[in-house]
């Protein structure tokens, strides 16, 4: 684990807060002087997991760097809903330039920090996946292999949901986008395509990568803390369910992360200077299928006659990250 | 015409923007009963004495507590914990230990001496109460905090009833009872032992009494007609374990044979056990399912060594042994005869059959109705006679302390009513907090902390206390297994997972308020909460 959860407290560290735990235990998200850095009234869809995302992880961020902070973003939903001119929701110094530069920005903003000497003052960069995995792919490549000071943080929700659901390389096999709709042979995005962004960054041999989800804030927070004590290129990579572009229940953004992560296609762990640290392992586990049904990107698999061999291929994907990353500690499930 | 080149607005914050107008649905917080609270014959608000249990603050949640049951130190031995059998948390893992925490918390008020808040102003209204079991303590305690002067009369040489005289001391310490009884005494409830009430109208009149409260119990052991050839010995179950109370201990001889299958019969047999009977044996015409008494004391008597003989019936007691009739289950369950005969050797056979209420007090009271052995009163605990009341045992209903105790605070409440001339009503039910209500993702996983048992060889030879109490880490552990079902124990969930900022924290004790400004009514918070406190309604739009 990223942090030392706390059991038997009732809800231990699996809430929000915990009143039961002293100051110093408690999550920066349920203080009353938490930033709230990115406001209420911003245009995000109900339930959105990027909002809640970002919210989660700059708060935590601006709690790590006793608030001197400042963001670049990436062109996106997270820019667009939070700064339609000519208002913001951002509660912190944020600039946003181009789709595919955030990572080149917050590298100029690093840059020109050092050279008025405030080493004080931290930079994070953030984008979505079509603005990290594709679009800044190259900025964001150059700025790890200069190991630049700056943390990126990606929010992914697996495609291009501001401009109406396109696919992205972040996007899973078999779901429905607009460009990979399932019709005539077509079962939606491919197998074998899209590309794995915290595996690359870790390749970089960049001081630190971490996956998270919107399912997990101790986790979440605990990392973007973690990412702050590096000097140096650092990514956080956090999954954030979309209700728009999955097709679940507004109310089921939580949920969708946590099932990502409980049937092992969304594997939380933590690297330093390219070596898995820590791993977030499964509690409960279950069939992807369990992840799969209620959103209705992946409808056309369960759809009669259905694709049970598609099914298995993503289960094949689970067990494979399972094993991998060594996701479920089997000497723990047999007792 | 001041702006900068190209900018046409003034810059804003988002907080302009009142995204409230999207919803449809609002989330709502509220209260949902609890499945314990439901199942409570006394009427605890248990969970809601958890929560300050949760965080260490005992006198709080005995305070609470005591507001429905004065005698938590008992109840906390002796009750038969419905609560535990409702709990959500048994369909998660196991329920939580509700009866072993009041009890700590019982035994943590006594150590510390806590006193009941001053009564209420006197008001002036007298009202007895016939009977100084669990029901009349509880009426009389309710009745005085109401600012009544209460007269409790009992017939018995102590106070207690079916508590002193009916349950074994290594179930309920004598020390214990007395110093609860004593509390409520402390209240100024005027306590009058030995005095039995013949004529319920003519102690009413000749006290000045405005209302009564009739709680005499059941302590008339019923017989059955058992052919007894050479007169052996034959007891009844209640003159039994009353005779335990006093100086002179029962002779049961060596063998002895125990009639019946409720929780009487299993107090007998255990009994007879610590005094030294090297056989005892429960007769019990039907199988164990179908036994009355509960499984835990079922389960304890076994372990120290208590038989049952299932599908029998005692045909005839002879000086030194009895004969058994074997018994069948018909389709419909009930017991019917083989023909098969078996004997038993047993120097002493005890009646434990139930037993009927003495309605000798009540005779030519007008309008007073008793149906099947018991007097029959309205929702509001009233016989058929104005102002006289009635609870406990000699009402129908299931016969238990914890019912005792909960009919005494319902009667209390409605001679409180009575006496100002209105009528006390229910309020309203919440809706119930089932399990489905819950997202038990976020409970941590904790298994049932367990009571110390004393070990067999003195569970058999003495008659110290069986289960012992938990040390207060255990209590604590254990108070903390509670998923609070139905009411906010501010956890910040919805304060956490609202992407829209839309929930105000109020601090501490003060749970949270929805900021309708700005939520979009996504349901985030509704279906992340914990313990089902939150609700979604439609929007009129």
């Amino acid at each position: 684990m990223s942090y030392q959860p706390i059991r038997f407290y009732q809800t231990g560290t699996f809430t929000v807060g915990n009143r039961l735990l002293t100051e110093e235990q408690r999550s920066v998200q349920s203080g009353r002087e938490r930033t709230n850095s990115l406001n209420s009234g911003h245009r995000a869809c109900q339930g959105c997991g990027e909002a809640l995302g970002a919210r989660y992880a700059i708060d935590a961020a601006m709690a790590a760097t006793n608030r001197q902070l400042v963001a670049a973003n990436a062109t996106g939903c997270l820019e667009v809903f939070s700064t339609p001119y000519p208002e913001t929701s951002w509660q912190i110094p944020w600039i946003h330039s181009l789709f595919g530069n955030a990572a080149a920005v917050g590298t100029g903003i690093a840059a020109a920090l050092q050279v008025q000497g405030k080493r004080d003052v931290r930079v994070v960069a953030q984008g979505g996946d079509g603005g990290t995995t594709d679009i800044g792919f190259g900025c964001l490549s150059g700025m790890f292999e200069r190991n630049d000071d700056v943390l990126y943080i990606c929010y992914d929700n697996e495609a291009y949901m501001n401009t109406g659901v396109q696919r992205s390389s972040a996007t899973p096999p078999t779901a429905r986008t607009n460009t990979t709709m399932p019709v005539g042979e077509s079962t939606g995005a491919r197998f074998g395509q899209g590309k794995n962004l915290p595996l690359i960054a870790m390749a970089h041999e960049i001081p630190y990568v971490a996956t998270a989800t919107v399912a997990e804030l101790r986790d979440l927070e605990a990392k973007v803390r973690r990412a702050m004590e590096f000097r140096g290129a650092r990514y956080i990579h956090v999954l954030v369910p979309c209700p728009l572009g999955w097709g679940h229940g507004s109310a089921e953004t939580i949920k969708m992360a946590r099932l990502a992560h409980e049937t092992g296609l969304f594997p939380v762990f933590e690297a330093e200077h390219g070596e898995v640290k820590h791993v977030s392992k499964i509690r409960r586990q279950l069939p992807v299928e369990d992840y799969l049904k209620p959103q209705t990107r992946f409808a056309h698999l369960f759809k009669p006659p259905g694709h049970a061999d598609l099914v298995a291929r993503i289960q094949a994907l689970a067990d494979r990250n399972v094993k991998r990353f060594g996701l479920v500690d089997h000497a723990e499930e047999a007792t | 015409m001041k702006k900068p080149f190209a900018i046409t607005l003034d810059p804003g914050s988002s907080l302009a923007n009142h995204t409230g107008s999207w919803r449809t649905v609002r989330p709502v917080y509220v209260d949902r009963l609890p499945p314990c609270n439901d199942a409570c014959p006394s009427g605890e608000n248990i969970q809601g004495w958890l929560f300050h249990a949760e965080s260490g603050d005992y006198e709080k949640a005995w305070r609470l507590m005591t507001e429905a049951n004065p005698l938590p130190a008992c109840m906390g031995r002796v009750c038969y914990h419905p609560c535990e059998t409702a709990c959500n948390r048994a369909q998660l893992d196991e329920c939580v230990g509700v009866n072993a925490i009041e009890r700590f918390i019982g035994d943590e008020a006594l150590k510390y001496g806590w006193k009941f808040a001053p009564v209420a102003k006197a008001t002036g209204m007298r009202v007895l109460v016939v009977g100084a079991g669990p029901s009349g303590l509880s009426a009389a305690y309710q009745l005085a905090r109401a600012g009544h002067t209460v007269t409790i009369r009992e017939a018995g040489p102590l106070a207690g009833g079916m508590m002193r005289f009916g349950i074994p001391k290594y179930r309920l310490p004598r020390e214990v009872l007395d110093a609860e009884i004593a509390r409520i005494v402390g209240l100024g409830v005027t306590l009058e032992l030995n005095s039995k009430v013949d004529d319920v109208l003519a102690a009413k009149r000749d006290g000045h009494f405005d209302a009564v409260f009739l709680a005499v119990g059941a302590h008339i052991a019923k017989r059955a007609y058992l052919p007894a050839g050479s007169a052996g010995k034959m007891l009844d179950a209640v003159a039994v374990l009353r005779s335990m109370e006093g100086a002179d201990q029962p002779l049961l001889g060596r063998r002895v044979v125990v009639y019946g299958g409720g929780n009487t019969a299993l107090d007998v047999a255990r009994t007879a056990k610590r005094l030294g009977a090297e056989e005892s044996v429960i007769v019990y015409r039907r199988t164990r399912e179908k036994m009355p008494a509960h499984e835990s004391e079922l389960e304890e008597a076994l372990q120290e060594g208590v038989l049952v003989k299932w599908l029998s019936t005692i045909r005839e007691a002879g000086e030194s042994s009895i004969t058994v009739e074997k018994m069948t289950l018909d389709d419909k369950g009930i017991a019917q005869p083989t023909g098969e005969f078996e004997t038993l050797q047993a120097d002493s056979v005890v009646l434990a059959l139930g037993q009927d209420v003495d309605l000798a007090l009540l005779d030519g009271v007008p309008g007073l109705e008793i149906d099947g052995g018991v007097v029959k009163v309205d929702a509001n605990m009233m016989t058929g006679h104005a102002g006289i009341f009635a609870g406990g045992d000699m009402v129908p209903g299931e016969r238990t302390v914890t019912v005792g105790i909960g009919h005494g605070k319902l009667a209390a409440r409605n001679i409180d009513a009575w006496l100002r001339g209105e009528t006390w009503t229910h309020p309203p039910r919440h809706e119930l907090a089932s399990f489905d209500k819950l997202n038990t993702w976020y409970y941590s996983d904790a298994p049932k902390a367990q009571r110390p048992v004393l070990d067999i060889v003195r569970r058999q030879s003495t008659f110290d206390e069986v289960v012992g109490g938990f040390d207060p880490a255990t209590a604590q552990f254990e108070a903390r297994r509670c998923l609070s079902c139905g009411n906010c124990f501010e956890c910040d969930n919805c304060y956490g997972v609202c992407p829209d900022n839309a929930v105000i924290k109020l601090g501490a004790g003060n749970r949270y308020a929805f900021n309708y400004d700005y939520c979009k009514g996504c349901g985030l918070c509704v279906s992340e909460c914990p313990c089902g406190a939150i609700r979604t309604q439609p929007e009129e739009i």
